[in-house]
């Protein structure tokens, strides 16, 4: 019998609503009591002193990119889930666009395999919604549920037929599980490099207007309350998005979303300039689908962030390699490696005022659990909980402690991030996954400023 | 014959410039180049007019200086006009032609360009259909880059061509009235022209249909933030009203593939409503200046007998093109003190 004890933390759990000081103890890899003092009764434990520091339940992740099989170059089973866990995370969503990708059980069952062998933590594979992601006809989400993906999506790529994505919606009723959109229409967007705005016009590159997004939103909101389906709108990135999510949930279509932590936190602006604004450039690791919008979008993402309208802080952590990265802009890679820095630049937001602590950590943990009923989900009892007898996963927390991001110090293969050389304010010190320390950053993360 | 000293042949000229500036490694764009380091180059321009106007133009002012054209996109003023410069200032050029499909094929870019500065070359010019590329190039070599066209960003050595023509003709370019009119979005020359023109205090008017007017540039369409936009320009879809007092007149090429990917109806209705013509050009001042950037469709964009009027100055434009791409190789080789520019000759 293996015993963790974790003394003197300020425990926040927003599904259970508790935040105080109390020591969690953690028994055979599950929750065993919570509570003032707790850990004084355990003999026999090893004991983590969390005095000053936020335990909180471990982060869940709803869109990460392992890229394995397919991309290995890029990033891997294991080198994606150190890196999650190095984050706080000790649940991901392992994205479907590999090589395979994941529209048969025989693919699905390779990656739980692998995952089995070299995660350092859980994953949950999501399927694709159709063949080969080719837009073309239904992968079989009923094989695919039942080797145990917890939603479907075509990854970065839209469905853009609207009658091929009605049915979709219509199919996976039977199975209870959600299509997840990229929320881009494909042919507004078509060769468009970055957002369409002013920097785009002085970069001469082409844009992907607002309105690329939000056509494919209300497109599929119309075909959610057609069909009653789950829809579940990735990353949005655009204060039309929120409203039209807003609206559709006031009316209880069957909706969810998530948000990036780069979408809440960088503007367009962040493709051009250093924050010198000297010199122009074109900062291809600020390259991302969708891409970074205008301070009016990010104003109302943190809003419907804070009020609820955004169920969830997904990383969509996308690694690639530094050639794909270190090319033309045209030619570049899109995506960010997020995992590793997705507590921290989402702290930005509570520092500043616009969010408090609880309400974020809701959004890493039960926010996305419940979003995509992820308690359900087999092993998963109690996930993004601290309630006794859920999954002994925690992450615990200094909110304070000032670091700078040096990518070339990420577990992540992919080095790929506009953050490098920023300040960010809080730190997560150790991950626990189901009673194991999987991230230590006290011993491994180097680059924590004294 | 060429004559090989030059040094006996510095000439003290009178007419010294107070205050020259030179800081510059690459010319990638002029959105960093001042008031002054355009006045510096135009300046220039000028002591390599008179050169390039001499009975035999050329001098050895580069001798031992190699100069790389790489050319990612077809071209054949702006190839020919950068390897002439170079060569009448007695540099050593080559012209390489690249394409994107050998990029494609694994050698990268900074591979061209590591590889050209290891056989020693001292600036190499970049033509790319890609926005951005010689900015990826100059980034990854301490050779100097000059941006000959990047995609739809920016073509610094037509603008500073545009404004030595310009000046040439109107002098000073503070509150002078240029238009230009055509395909805005995908024209590198107007973002290059826009900056230059700006800098210099010209009024600045784009005119075109509204599918070939890129967003932000009016200042309705710009946030009060954007300190850091393209600078202030009149945005004007009805051509009669854009020409309306112009001192310059310039017209931008269209390619007929806007009309393919659905930007315009037809060329026949481009050309009926765009069209800088004689009749239009009335409301213009009396002594406007025509020009346009080439390759110019006739016919299309620009009617022929203006393109070929006597207010037309479009081949000028490409011989001061030689003597504008002269003088920045020469700032660019350091072989010249600034301060010293008005105060010599090249030779």
């Amino acid at each position: 019998m293996s015993t963790l004890a974790i003394h003197n933390g300020r425990v926040i759990d927003p599904a259970l609503g508790w935040d105080g000081i109390a020591d969690v103890v953690i028994v055979d890899g599950k929750i065993a009591r919570v509570g003032p003092n707790e850990g004084d009764m355990v003999v026999e434990a090893d004991r983590i002193d969390a005095t000053g520091l936020i335990v909180s339940p471990g982060f869940i992740d709803l869109q990460t990119h392992l890229r394995e099989p397919g991309f290995k170059h890029q990033e891997t089973i294991n080198s994606g889930t150190l890196a999650a866990a190095r984050g706080g995370f000790t649940t991901v969503c392992a994205m479907p666009g590999t090589i395979p990708p994941m529209d048969s059980r025989s693919a699905v069952e390779s990656v739980l395999r692998e995952a089995e062998e070299s995660a350092l933590i859980r994953v949950l594979p999501i399927g694709c919604i159709t063949v080969g992601r080719n837009g073309e006809r239904l992968a079989p989400a009923g094989e695919l549920k039942s080797s145990g993906v917890v939603a479907l999506t075509d990854d970065g790529k839209a469905v853009a037929d609207p009658n091929l994505m009605r049915h979709a919606l219509q199919y996976s009723t039977q199975f209870n599980i959600p299509i997840a959109q990229h929320p881009e229409d494909p042919s507004l967007v078509k060769g468009g490099q970055m957002h369409e705005g002013w920097v785009a016009t002085r970069l001469g590159l082409r844009g992907r207007p607002a309105s690329g997004e939000a056509t494919m939103v209300a497109r599929d909101i119309a075909l959610a309350e057609l069909t009653g389906a789950h829809l579940h709108v990735c990353n949005i990135s655009t204060a039309s998005s929120v409203g039209l999510i807003r609206a559709a949930k006031e009316r209880s279509v069957n909706i969810t979303t998530s948000v990036t932590p780069h979408h809440l936190n960088l503007t367009h602006e962040s493709v051009a300039f250093n924050d010198s604004y000297e010199q122009i450039n074109y900062r291809t690791n600020a390259k991302v689908e969708p891409p970074l919008r205008e301070e009016e979008d990010i104003q109302s993402l943190v809003d419907a962030l804070a009020d609820g309208v955004i169920d969830a802080i997904a990383s969509d952590h996308s690694p690639v390699s530094a050639m794909e990265k270190d090319i033309e802009f045209d030619l570049a890679t899109p995506g960010i490696s997020s995992i590793e820095t997705a507590f921290a630049l989402s702290m930005n937001l509570v520092h500043q005022g616009h969010l408090d602590i609880s309400t974020l950590i809701h959004r890493m943990t039960i926010g996305p659990v419940k979003a995509w009923n992820l308690d359900r989900q087999e092993g998963c009892n109690g996930l993004g909980t601290l309630m006794p007898g859920a999954v002994g996963d925690v992450a615990i927390i200094d909110p304070n402690l000032e670091w700078t991001v040096n990518s070339e110090l990420f577990a992540s293969l992919g080095k790929n991030t506009p953050l490098n050389g920023r300040v960010l304010k809080g730190l997560v010190m150790k991950t626990i996954f189901s009673g194991e320390i999987v991230n230590d950053s006290t011993k491994e993360q180097t680059n924590a400023s004294e | 014959m060429i004559t090989e000293s030059s040094n006996n042949q510095l000439e003290d000229m009178s007419n010294a410039l107070p205050s020259s500036q030179w800081n510059h490694h690459n010319v990638l764009d002029l959105d960093n180049f001042s008031h002054t380091e355009i006045t510096t180059v135009l300046s220039l321009a000028d002591r390599m007019r008179e050169i390039l106007d001499r009975r035999i133009p050329r001098v050895p002012a580069l001798r031992g200086y190699t100069i790389v054209n790489l050319f990612f996109e077809p071209s054949t003023r702006t190839r020919a006009s950068f390897e002439l410069a170079g060569k009448m200032l007695g540099a050593d050029v080559i012209s390489v032609s690249a394409s994107t499909s050998s990029v494609q094929k694994g050698e990268s870019l900074i591979d061209t360009v590591r590889t050209l500065r290891a056989m020693r070359a001292d600036a190499i010019i970049i033509r790319h259909e890609m926005a951005g590329a010689p900015y990826l190039a100059a980034s990854h070599t301490d050779a100097s880059i000059i941006n000959a066209g990047d995609g739809a960003h920016a073509h610094p050595t037509q603008a500073l061509l545009d404004l030595y023509t310009m000046q040439r003709h109107v002098g000073d370019l503070k509150n002078k009235k240029v238009v230009m009119v055509g395909d805005i979005a995908h024209s590198r020359v107007a973002r290059s022209d826009i900056w230059g023109l700006a800098k210099m205090g010209a009024h600045v008017v784009l005119c075109g249909p509204p599918t070939l007017l890129p967003r932000g540039l009016g200042i309705a369409e710009r946030p009060e933030h954007a300190k850091n936009a393209l600078p202030f320009v009149q945005i004007e879809t009805d051509i009669d009203n854009a020409l309306e007092d112009a001192h310059v007149v310039m017209a931008l090429r269209l390619q007929s593939e806007r009309q393919e990917n659905g930007l315009l109806p037809s060329l026949r209705e481009y050309a009926e409503n765009y069209q800088v013509t004689s009749s239009r050009l009335v409301k213009a001042k009396s002594d406007y200046l025509l020009m346009h950037p080439g390759p110019k469709n006739e016919g299309i964009e620009i009617a022929s007998d203006v393109a070929r009027g006597d207010r037309s100055i479009i081949e000028e434009q490409v011989t001061n093109g030689v003597a504008v791409r002269m003088a920045l190789l020469y700032l660019l080789s350091g072989r010249v003190e600034p301060a010293q520019i008005g105060e010599r000759t090249i030779v």
